[in-house]
């Protein structure tokens, strides 16, 4: 309160600034006045009485400014007094003002854009009314805590500690408007989903758990905005028409908020159907298999009074009852809450990724603030004269820092606007940029708020820290002495706070130099390490072949059909099926496995979960990974003949706990079936490339479920187009109703090189940042330790220094400080990559091409900087300058 | 510093208030006021004392007016607030239990310590 009362007052009087003035003049003066009655009356003459007057009153302009203070009129007066003298000084150097302004604009853009994808990751992850209160869970056993829809019932009906659950799975679905049915991605959501989240419809209605009247009761759909406003043109008569949903009449009822595209981050979906439709939509029974974990974390909100601590012992009582209830299905669980919208797999890598990067825009702002500090050092150190003079003339030491304050703070405010107004144009690119086009992939970053806030904080705190460098400078000035010695005073040789600001500045810029750097380098091994297949000179065609009719025993004929016309494409080496290939679309299924002397399968005693992929026989070849040991499949391989996999060496290490001896044993997989291993190859990649060696096993198509949907794995050394081209002709003769995907490998694995990439992007454009604000550092202290030694330099020259003596004597406190800072700044950058292993491949910082690139690209930017203040000492001509003297 | 005492600035503040609370005031009518109360015993730069007024008036203690002076001048005066006699009441006891605090420790003989 006292604060605000001290603000309005001060604006008050800043509005009755010339009334106050006048009359405070007018004060004084009568009181002058009153005194040089009395002397007159005493026997003066006015004249004298006035002088008299005047003298005993003492330093009236002084007094007048200290009254102004004291009645609180000032500050607004002197700040603008200030902020006029400082916009003058500043427009004197435009070069040093316009730097300035950039290197903190680029820092602070860095930092509201990191801050912008923080705060939409981490700080509010779902944008609905009373998010505090939301909480989804997950289960030990399956690490994203996947339910089956039977569990997630039990867990609605038993909890006493969520006012209500919702959960959802998504699925991609046809979505037929008439026009042209296209592939879109879906939640089948339960009844309640939308009620639990408590938001409202943008038009029409949202479906309820009233709707909810057995299975296939709800054929409801709802849309997001985004495709309502692309597919329908913002067309309000939409509610109520009637869309075919895999081909299946579904009655469009509403359109979903524009700022809603469902409870998991990064993944917006094109519409909400009924959960309880899933029968229609999918075509399997889903909904009644409890084993069948595939609707996602439920989530809800925690009852009023109710502790996170109750929730989960109160969800374990449930976990246990459902363990003793059906042992078949479900296991142990442990629970753990978490925010909705960021499963922990996904939530916990992208959180360290994001403060680490927080981390590091934190460190540029500060390497800016150490350059402009010293910067700024330097201006005072050069305005000294300009100080003194001032100081003699009457001029308070708090005045004089309050004025370099306020130069800094209008830097710093402005470099601060430039730099939000970049990062909020980045952020809103950022919202609406989608990576992957078949991927219905965003990232949620629009800024708000909470990052303009952040953005002028750090611009005011980077002001003031700027702004304190040159304090110390000033109030240890002595006017006299700077007046007598003139500006040339010999620059000191002990270390100065401007070398120690150079060399913390350095350091952080190579620190930042060495991690991009390492990021860039794990990128480009990650792109050229062993995944386990082949993914150059392959071609992936990914079928659909429920969406086209085939169902049962046509599935399988079907699939060799396709295999027998690819190898029929001249150029064709080998081609295969597989049910998702390895690094593809979030990798393959996983499926439990135990092992041959397990009698009970329950899921208490799996012995492992395993990457599981179905495969026709010539996959291997046309994926190339190598077999080791034993043999592939054979089309004789079906289900007649009796069952056999092939198995990675991790599996054979695991099961079998040796990879020698695996051959020709037995496992068990979950429906009790007994596998022989007939097979091993090679070690390889399936989810994502950092993760650590995945056990995998393959199976022989005709022997496994047919498949719904197939990816054909094409072999060839032509030309991808028009391999492409040549496939999608076979598959059109084949069937012409057949939809397809054909792309390489290689763009199939986009996906999973996505989280690589973004890092090592961010990552390089800080290294890019760190680079210029060193060079820009560097160059301002090389460029200013010539010119205030150009005279000596000149003397030099006059006295027959050679070239190199005269660059040694310019500049090599600079290269001196470099070589400290960059020093240190390696060793930093090296403990730092420790942290960058979680998102990039291989990042190790013990790389010779990574240390030799540090010191490299150091060095550079050392001669970069340095090259224009050296030219300009070697340059020096003493005649000339002697005389200017 | 020939018999008059400097003044420390928080006094100068109470001396004013005092000077005030005899009746409404001008700035050099308190200038005299003051003289007068404390027989010329204590030296103020003239100017000096309007900072302290205008913090004074800030703080509430005083308000202001325009007026006429006894010389026919128009000048600003100056009297107490509710606030202000409050403030002087306290300070001037403060201001006596330190004083008689001090001049019975610098009184004080050596026996009796």
């Amino acid at each position: 309160m006292r604060i605000l009362d001290s603000i309005r007052f001060r604006l008050a009087t800043l509005f009755k600034h010339k009334q106050m003035r006048a009359e405070m003049e007018e004060e004084l003066r009568t009181h002058i006045q009153h005194r040089a009655d009395d002397l007159e009356r005493s026997g003066l003459s006015r004249g004298q009485a006035e002088r008299r007057a005047h003298i005993e009153f003492g330093g009236r302009e002084k007094y007048k400014e200290e009254c102004h203070e004291a009645a609180g009129g000032n500050f607004f007066g002197i700040l603008l007094q200030d902020v006029h003298f400082g916009l003058r000084v500043l427009r004197k150097s435009p070069g040093f003002a316009g730097a300035a302004v950039l290197t903190l604009a680029l820092a602070i853009g860095a930092n509201a854009v990191v801050f912008g994808v923080l705060n939409a990751v981490i700080l509010r992850p779902l944008d609905v009314p009373d998010a505090q209160s939301l909480f989804a869970f997950e289960t030990g056993d399956t690490e994203v805590g996947y339910q089956s829809y039977p569990d997630y019932l039990d867990f609605r009906a038993r909890n006493r500690s969520f006012e209500d659950l919702a959960t959802f799975g998504m699925s991609q679905v046809v979505l037929d408007t008439g026009k042209d049915p296209s592939q879109v991605w879906s939640y089948e959501a339960s009844g309640n989903y939308f009620d639990v989240l408590g938001i409202q419809p943008y038009l029409g209605r949202f479906f309820h758990a009233s709707d909810e009247r057995g299975p296939n009761s709800a054929p409801y759909v709802v849309l997001t905005y985004a495709y309502w406003h692309s597919h329908f043109q913002d067309d309000r008569d939409v509610v109520g028409r009637v869309v075919q949903v895999n081909k299946h009449p579904f009655t469009v009822i509403g359109v979903a908020p524009p700022a809603f595209v469902g409870t998991i981050l990064f993944f917006s979906a094109d519409c909400f159907v009924p959960i309880v439709n899933h029968n229609q939509l999918d075509g399997d029974s889903a909904l009644n298999q409890r084993g069948n974990r595939w609707t996602f974390e439920p989530f809800g909100h925690l009852k009023q009074g109710v502790s996170q601590a109750q929730a989960l012992a109160d969800l374990s009582s449930i976990g246990s009852y459902l363990e003793a209830a059906y042992p078949k299905e479900d296991g142990r669980k442990s629970f753990t809450l978490i925010r909705p919208g960021f499963p922990n797999f996904l939530g916990r890598p992208v959180r360290a990724f994001v403060a680490g990067l927080m981390l590091l825009a934190g460190l540029i702002l500060l390497a800016a603030c150490a350059n402009l500090g010293g910067m700024f050092a330097a201006r005072a150190a050069d305005r000294s004269r300009e100080v003194a003079l001032r100081l003699a003339l009457g001029s308070s030491r708090k005045r004089i820092l309050r004025q370099l304050l306020t130069e800094a703070m209008l830097i710093s405010v402005a470099g601060g606007t430039a730099g939000l107004l970049i990062s909020v144009m980045l952020l809103r690119r950022l919202s609406v940029w989608q990576p992957f086009p078949d991927l219905a992939i965003h990232v949620p970053a629009s800024p708000d708020a909470k990052v303009y806030f952040v953005a002028l904080a750090l611009a005011f705190v980077s002001g003031f820290l700027i702004g304190i460098v040159p304090v110390h400078q000033v109030l240890q000035a002595n006017p006299y002495e700077i007046v007598k010695a003139g500006s040339t005073a010999m620059p000191g040789r002990r270390t100065t706070v401007r070398d120690v600001l150079l060399v913390v500045q350095i350091a952080i810029c190579a620190v930042l130099v060495t991690s991009s750097m390492v990021a860039v380098r794990g990128l480009a091994r990650s792109l050229n390490s062993n995944f386990g297949f082949e993914p150059r000179k392959a071609m992936l065609a990914g079928v659909d072949l429920k969406m086209a009719g085939y169902t049962g025993d046509n599935v399988t004929a079907m699939e060799k059909r396709m295999v027998d016309a690819m190898e029929t494409i001249p150029g064709v080496e080998q081609a295969g099926l597989v049910n998702n290939p390895p690094l593809v679309m979030g990798g393959g299924w996983t499926s439990s496995v135990f092992r041959d002397e397990t009698s009970d399968l329950k899921p208490a005693n799996v012995a492992s979960s395993i990457f599981q992929y179905n495969i026709s026989p010539g996959y291997f070849r046309a994926a190339g990974t190598a077999l080791l040991a034993g043999r592939t499949f054979t089309l004789h391989d079906d289900k007649n003949a009796p069952r056999v996999a092939v198995v990675n060496q991790e599996f054979a290490r695991r099961i079998f706990s040796s990879d020698r001896t695996a051959l020709g044993k037995y496992f068990k997989a979950a429906d009790g079936g007994r596998f022989q291993v007939v097979g091993i190859v090679e070690d390889g990649k399936n989810f994502n490339f950092t993760e650590s060696q995945q056990p995998a096993m393959f199976l022989p198509i005709p022997e496994t479920e047919p498949l719904n949907s197939a990816w054909l794995v094409v072999r060839s050394s032509r030309d991808p187009q028009e391999l492409a081209a040549a496939m999608r002709n076979k598959l059109h003769e084949l069937d012409a109703g057949l939809s397809c995907e054909i792309e390489t490998w290689t763009r199939g694995m986009d996906f999973a090189l996505f989280p690589s990439r973004m890092a090592t992007l961010s990552l390089g454009v800080m290294g890019l940042i760190g680079a210029m604000l060193s060079s820009t550092g560097i160059f301002g202290m090389a460029a200013y330790s010539v010119s205030k030694r150009l005279k000596e330099l000149g003397i030099r020259v006059a006295l027959g220094a050679q070239r190199m003596e005269v660059l040694r004597a310019a500049l090599g406190r600079a290269v001196k400080l470099l070589a400290v800072g960059s020093a240190a700044g390696l060793v930093l950058g090296i403990l730092a990559t420790r942290v960058l292993a979680y998102i990039v491949y291989q990042a190790t910082p013990r790389d010779p091409l990574v240390l030799g690139g540090v010191v490299l690209a150091m060095l550079l930017l050392g001669l970069v900087a340095a090259w224009i203040p050296a030219q300009r000492a070697l340059s020096v001509n003493p005649v000339k300058l002697l005389r200017e003297e | 510093m020939n018999g008059q005492a400097q003044l420390l600035p928080s006094t100068l503040g109470l001396l004013i208030l005092r000077a005030v609370s005899l009746g409404p005031l001008h700035g050099y009518g308190i200038l005299l006021r003051i003289g007068q109360i404390s027989d010329n015993a204590l030296l103020i730069e003239q100017g000096g004392r309007y900072p302290g007024l205008f913090r004074l008036v800030r703080q509430g203690l005083l308000k202001a007016s325009w007026g006429t002076s006894e010389n026919n001048r128009r000048a600003k005066f100056y009297e107490l607030t509710a606030a202000g006699r409050k403030r002087l009441r306290e300070e001037t006891a403060s201001w006596n239990r330190l004083a008689v605090a001090v001049a019975s420790a610098l009184s004080a003989q050596p026996e009796e310590i």
